[in-house]
């Protein structure tokens, strides 16, 4: 028995050897993913972003390289620190301080010593680079801006942060990503997609050769280019005229939707946000909590749209039949409704009609028509979800669904609005100021441009977009080539249309008149306020202007605002009337009128507020 | 002679795997072209000639042990080399033999008999002697590995109480770290309770079977203290790890772990020679040394590692079957410990890269990167193999 003992233990071990290797190597797969982990390492490669278009071909946004400064610390040899932080461009002690960071982060892997330096820094560094070993270039691909215009809705590109990489597992730590605008909208046309090698890694995560022999890398493809709907110097030509103002355009074309201009003021400049001054740029702009350049004022700024609104109200009243087209109604400078209540009115011929009540801006006019379509219904809830649901059909009180990423609601009240509002039984005089766009009212420019394009179009729009071409190729997306109708009979929008004719040609912009040109348009001046030491303070209007042209057939439908810009006509009107004039004939022959708006400034407006001093408004 | 075959296939496969940098690949090469010489030199020596001066060469290889921490070279905590020039030697490789030697002319005298206290005392003092030596250096793996001469000294007729006791405390002291003292010494008083129901119809003597209970739970809580009190931090660990009672594998497990998971990668085939992922991004510690299996099982896969642990084993049945065979007592012992040397070997060093036993420190004979170790396995065998030639000149 004795002889047996080392064949038992060695068949004993044997078998529990086998049985080991075989759970290992056969039945437990999870090793291999671990292995594949730890010993390989992947080196993206990546493609040229997607260059943006404007709807000419005009290029807005095209890339440039950048040279970042990297160090592998063991490879540092000594080296004159001041000099070569001389040509780096900083100081010695960030050099230095940068190196001990390397050092600290792996004195095997690269660091990034300084980042992006540009083609003329590096055209010089290139020549010195070989007497300091250990150091290197790397590549990278910045955006190079061809115009100073529409930073708002090209956006920026930055690296990715956390939540980023929380939310997208595509991204790695490092990598560049789109931020608001189109840049964000279109991130994954734009970026393209990226290449891949497989590197084996050692234990120090050193690269020791290609992992079998590339059979999994990938070869990057380049980033599609877009073509936006924007008209660049329509776009400029806006930003120009709102110099020293504070607001926005947004210009459609009717037929498409397509987005012409989309101006917010104040902005920047796209190249503040490029390369290493982007951070402190972008950090001073955050902080600009009073003029906001970083609020796109044309799609996220609700502000009441005033007197425009009541081609709306017009157009719900003549839909519902409540009033007759040459249905006459006095104005005593203005409209008592209630014991007590009246609501003004500026001196105008009277009496009037749809037509020329929009061609005077009525109020009482308006009052009253409002005041009809809501008591037609049994009670004054009833009557205004009615009246809702037509304002509503003109994209108002929702978002627009076009394809940029910010946007406001606006706001369209409902009965239930009123009723959580009202705590007794309330009547359609109690809603009187929506008639006039003013009150509960709230839309954004892009709202009020896209509502003016569906009066233009007599009946339906197109959801406004910006995004024309992906590589030539027209857009499909059915959210932007479906026609979305309004409440209104296309009969009713004649009428309206005439008034808002009349506007220019005896009405509230009669000065404003472009010669050749058959325009609408509609004036708006609107009441706000701000609070100053928890005091509600009324400030200067804010000056409104919607318009289309030409009349029959219109090309270009658009909404001005000009904050604390006083009457409708003083600012946006003439701005309207300009960018109309660009737009259609390509250049301006009232160098008077541009003149003058670019040489007025509203900052002392702006001012008001903050002075901490009394002051007087709509002078 | 047939084990120059087993001897060329191995070299075969060692070449990959110390491929790495070429000066130890050199080295080792150079090690084994000297090994040819020593080969002949051993077999050249008359075999009678072993197991006459097996004292003398005990106590040189004592003394060589003893001069070590006056000459030796101390490399990685352990003073145990000798260095001359580039070369280092290991004296710890070559006293195994020594050893095996001695232990076996010990046995074969006159009226020694393992039944008999006094001797089991003196061959007990012959293991000793090299490995408290040995554990000065200190190298642990290397002084456990004399513990492998208890399959030799069974064989001779050490009473089998002795292989009992020595694995009732294993199990007692790994199941106490395991589950608690508590636990444990229920579970052997239910035990007992059990055994001596069935066994009450032959009337037992209760005494000693309350001895031992008594024995095993005094040892049970004796256990926990040894564990905590006496031994490292790190080898806590190690056998924490190998229970399963925590998992860490970016510290102690790191060997163990990354071990693993080259020997998993290796799949049915392996990755091939020279492909593996982990072996050439050199993840596992040691992997030239004492964790060379874990290249063989990346590279080759299971086909290749398992041929590896078939072809030990049956070098190992070899060695049996040829002790078993000799007429002279001596020369069957020293066969036994040859071949338990080389089981120790295989067995904890194979057990530890595919992570089944605690982290020993030693060698897989044929395979790791070292001279000492492979002249020291080749001293070993070839003088067993001239024994064994000689067989029949008594």
């Amino acid at each position: 028995m004795r002889k047996l003992l080392p064949f038992l233990l060695i068949s004993l071990v044997a078998f529990i050897f086998l049985g080991r290797l075989v759970y290992l190597q056969l039945i437990d797969d999870s090793y291999k993913e671990v292995a594949l982990e730890f010993s390989t390492k992947k080196v993206y490669d990546y493609p040229q972003r997607g260059y943006i278009f404007d709807r000419n071909g005009e290029l807005l946004v095209a890339n440039q390289p950048a040279y970042d400064v990297m160090a592998v610390p063991l490879d540092v040899e000594p080296f004159d620190t001041i000099a070569f932080a001389e040509i780096l461009n900083i100081s010695p002690e960030r050099l230095k301080n940068q190196l001990r960071k390397a050092w600290v982060y792996s004195p095997r892997l690269p660091y990034i010593i300084t980042p992006q330096l540009t083609k003329k820094e590096y055209a010089y560094l290139q020549e010195q680079l070989h007497k300091y070993d250990g150091f290197y270039i790397q590549k990278r691909q910045l955006r190079d801006y061809q115009t100073n215009s529409g930073a708002n809705f090209l956006g920026y590109i930055a690296e990715v942060n956390q939540r980023d990489l929380d939310r997208n597992p595509y991204y790695q730590s490092g990598e560049l990503i789109g931020r608001q605008g189109v840049e964000s909208q279109y991130e994954e046309i734009l970026r393209g997609t990226r290449g891949v090698k497989y590197y084996q890694r050692d234990n120090f995560n050193r690269n020791i050769g290609s992992y079998e022999n590339g059979v999994f890398d990938t070869i990057p493809k380049k980033g599609k280019d877009l073509t936006l709907t924007i008209d660049l110097a329509l776009q400029a030509y806006g930003e120009k005229l709102m110099q020293n103002k504070w607001g926005g355009i947004v210009a459609l074309e009717p037929e498409t939707g397509e987005i012409l201009a989309l101006v917010s003021a104040p902005s920047y400049d796209p190249d503040d946000l490029v390369g290493r001054k982007r951070s402190r740029n972008y950090t001073k702009m955050w902080y600009d909590s009073i003029s906001k350049p970083l609020f796109d004022r044309g799609l996220q700024a609700m502000y009441p749209p005033g007197s425009p609104f009541k081609v709306f109200t017009g157009l719900a009243a003549l839909q519902e039949g409540v009033v007759g087209l040459n249905e006459k109604f006095s104005c005593y400078g203005g409209y008592s409704y209630g014991r007590s209540d009246r609501m003004g009115c500026h001196a105008h011929a009277s009496p009037v009609e749809m037509i020329s009540g929009i061609a005077y801006s009525c109020n009482s006019y308006f009052a009253q028509v409002y005041r009809r379509t809501i008591e037609k219904f049994e009670t004054a809830p009833i009557g205004i979800e009615a009246w809702s649901k037509h304002m509503k059909s003109f994209g108002f009180g929702n978002f627009l669904g076009y394809d940029l990423k910010v946007g406001r609601k606006g706001r369209i009240p409902d009965s239930t609005y009123y009723n959580s509002a009202y705590k007794f039984k309330w009547y359609a005089t109690a809603t009187l100021s929506n008639a006039i766009g003013q009150g509960e009212i709230e839309t954004t420019p892009i709202q009020l441009a896209n509502a003016i394009a569906a009066v233009a179009n007599r009946g339906w729009f197109y959801r406004p977009h910006i995004l024309k071409e992906i590589d030539g190729s027209a857009i499909k997306d059915s959210v932007y080539t479906v026609k979305n109708k309004t409440t209104i009979d296309e009969k009713y929008f004649e009428p309206v249309i005439d008034g808002m004719h009349d506007v220019y040609k005896y009405g509230t912009a009669r000065y404003l008149q472009v010669e050749g040109i058959e325009i609408c348009g509609k004036t708006g001046t609107a009441e706000n306020f701000t609070r100053i030491d928890g005091e509600r303070k009324q400030l200067t209007d804010h000056s409104i202007f919607v318009a289309f042209a030409p009349k029959d057939n219109p090309k270009i439908a658009l909404a001005v605002f000009v904050e604390n810009g006083g009457f409708g006509a003083r600012y946006a009107g003439k701005i309207a009337s300009l960018m109309v004039e660009k737009y259609l004939k390509g250049n301006i022959s009232r160098t008077d009128l541009e003149n003058w708006i670019l040489t007025h400034s509203l900052e002392e407006e702006y001012a008001k507020p903050y002075s901490g001093e009394e002051f007087k408004i709509n002078q | 002679m047939g084990w120059a075959t087993i001897y060329s296939t191995t070299l075969a496969e060692e070449q990959p795997n110390v491929f790495d940098t070429s000066k130890l690949y050199g080295k080792q090469l150079l090690w084994i072209g000297m090994s040819f010489f020593l080969v002949i030199i051993i077999l050249s020596v008359e075999a009678k000639f072993y197991q006459r001066f097996a004292s003398v060469i005990y106590i040189l290889a004592l003394l060589v042990l003893l001069g070590l921490p006056f000459f030796g070279k101390t490399i990685a905590g352990q003073t145990a080399w000798y260095s001359f020039g580039s070369f280092s030697i290991q004296p710890a490789e070559f006293v195994k033999a020594a050893a095996a030697l001695a232990i076996a002319k010990y046995l074969t005298g006159i009226n020694v008999s393992l039944k008999n206290f006094k001797n089991q005392l003196q061959v007990l003092l012959l293991m000793l002697l090299p490995m408290a030596l040995i554990m000065l250096q200190p190298d642990a793996g290397s002084a456990l590995m004399y513990v492998a001469f208890i399959i030799p000294l069974y064989r001779e007729g050490l009473p089998g109480i002795y292989l009992i006791i020595g694995a009732l405390i294993i199990s007692i002291f790994l199941t106490t770290i395991k589950f608690g003292a508590i636990y444990v010494s229920l579970a052997i008083l239910l035990l007992s309770i059990i055994m001596l129901y069935f066994k009450r119809k032959s009337k037992p003597n209760y005494a000693l079977p309350f001895l031992v209970v008594a024995l095993c739970i005094g040892f049970s809580f004796a256990s926990n203290f040894i564990f905590d009190k006496v031994l490292q931090p790190h080898h806590q660990d190690r056998f924490e790890l190998i229970l399963g009672m925590k998992s860490d594998p970016l510290g102690a497990e790191y060997n163990t772990y990354h071990s693993k998971v080259a020997i998993g990668s290796g799949g049915l085939t392996g990755k091939g020679w020279l492909q593996g992922t982990q072996t050439t991004g050199k993840y596992v510690p040691e992997q030239h040394t004492d964790y060379i299996f874990s290249a063989v099982g990346e590279e080759w896969g299971f086909v290749g590692s398992s041929l590896v642990v078939l072809l030990f084993c049956s070098l190992m049945f070899r060695f049996w079957f040829l002790a078993e065979r000799q007429k002279s007592p001596f020369n069957r012992i020293y066969g036994y410990s040859v071949l338990s040397i080389l089981f120790f070997h295989f067995a904890v060093n194979i057990g530890m890269v595919i992570g089944i036993f605690p982290t020993v420190g030693i060698p897989l004979p044929f395979f790791s990167y070292g001279g000492s170790g492979l002249w020291g396995t080749l001293i070993l065998i070839f003088i067993f193999l001239k024994l064994d030639a000689k067989r029949m000149d008594l």
